[in-house]
């Protein structure tokens, strides 16, 4: 089974959980997706599933490798057609399967994929979160970067120091986020939190690669006092 | 679908609180669910309306009243889960949407007349 969807960002709202909770939650409008390929380790090399967000879109927009995909199934066409990976041997998915939010339900944990806003070419402050001068009082040091290295040793700027540059507009990943709410109905997700892009961006959902461990203190796990638990231990030896 | 309805039909669905309508200036009992430890009980909040802002889903309105000579104000989201349910005691005549003088006001000064058409409490 694919855990994993296509969707376009909606916005953010906030939308209330089972004990009462308010929480922010961002509103996906993930699928219906269509299955377009299925790759194989013995043809590909890798397992995995092929997959494009079903919205119209205009045949001659898409080259013509593209439109080849669709037609060898007899498939619309779509704009965003992304990858998702397979554990091996999973004979159950093929070309022209539906794709629905229900892959997902209240409380998993999914990553979201997109990519982020773009800032341009940014100074240091906001790309690398640098303090900056005093705006007044004289100050003659506002945003510039100070002193990026020594004087005649090295007699070079080190590699990798930060600076600025091109911000944004990158593939970012937002892991964890908790499924508030599934309406099937609508084709929406809402997760807990911020995703990345604006909205209308294109996104991939995944389910979580890393999903938080219970631990102490995590929703579901039992309270455990650290005393308690070694004496336990050692009465047990 | 465009991007902002989406988002208003998904508050429709998730509003299931159904308060009584009432309005700035009007005096309101709201019975308040406090959680103390895995207990729950009920306080109520009176006190007059002096605001609602917000829309749809996220609508909130903002109750204030004098306790113990000190001004308290609560502001609750019209959705919360924390309201078991609000009590419309008066209704009063005002002629503001937001009645932020009333901050500045202390006693007699801050009555608000009570609407002659009144549907509920009247004395």
């Amino acid at each position: 089974m694919i855990k994993g969807i296509l969707g376009k960002k909606i916005g953010m709202t906030d939308a209330y959980q089972a004990g009462g909770e308010l929480v922010p939650v961002t509103l996906i409008q993930a699928g219906p997706c269509v299955v377009t390929q299925r790759k194989t380790a013995a043809k590909e090399g890798y397992d995995a599933v092929q997959m494009g967000l079903i919205e119209f879109v205009k045949p001659a927009r898409l080259s013509k490798p593209e439109r080849g995909v669709f037609e060898k199934h007899d498939l619309a066409p779509c704009r965003f057609v992304r990858e998702f990976r397979l554990p091996a041997g999973d004979g159950e998915t093929k070309p022209g399967d539906r794709v629905l939010v229900d892959v997902f339900q209240e409380r998993d944990y999914v990553d979201v994929i997109g990519v982020s806003k773009g800032r341009g070419f940014a100074g240091f402050v906001k790309r690398h979160h640098f303090g900056g001068g005093a705006a007044t009082h004289g100050s003659m040091f506002h945003r510039a970067p100070g002193s990026i290295g020594a004087s005649a040793f090295p007699s070079r700027v080190l590699k990798g120091m930060r600076a600025a540059g091109h911000m944004g507009h990158a593939r970012v990943t937002t892991r964890n986020l908790q499924v508030v709410a599934v309406d099937a109905d609508e084709n929406i997700l809402a997760v807990r939190g911020a995703v990345p892009g604006p909205n209308g961006g294109y996104l991939m959902i995944r389910a979580a690669v890393k999903p938080p461990r219970q631990r102490r203190g995590f929703a579901g796990a039992g309270t455990v006092d650290p005393l308690k638990a070694s004496k336990k231990r050692a009465g047990k030896k | 679908m465009s991007l902002q309805p989406a988002i208003a039909k998904f508050m429709e669905k998730q509003a299931t609180v159904r308060l009584p309508q009432f309005q700035p200036g009007d005096t309101v009992r709201v019975h308040v669910r406090i959680k103390e430890g895995d207990k729950e009980r009920i306080q109520a909040f009176e006190g007059v309306c002096i605001a609602r802002s917000g829309r749809g889903g996220r609508e909130s309105f903002t109750v204030r009243k004098i306790s113990f000579g000190q001004g308290v104000e609560r502001i609750f989201p019209v959705q919360s889960r924390v309201i078991e349910r609000v009590e419309v005691v008066r209704q009063g005549r005002v002629r503001r949407a937001k009645l932020y003088y009333l901050r500045q006001l202390r006693g007699r000064a801050a009555r608000i007349r009570e609407q002659e058409t009144a549907t509920v409490g009247a004395p």
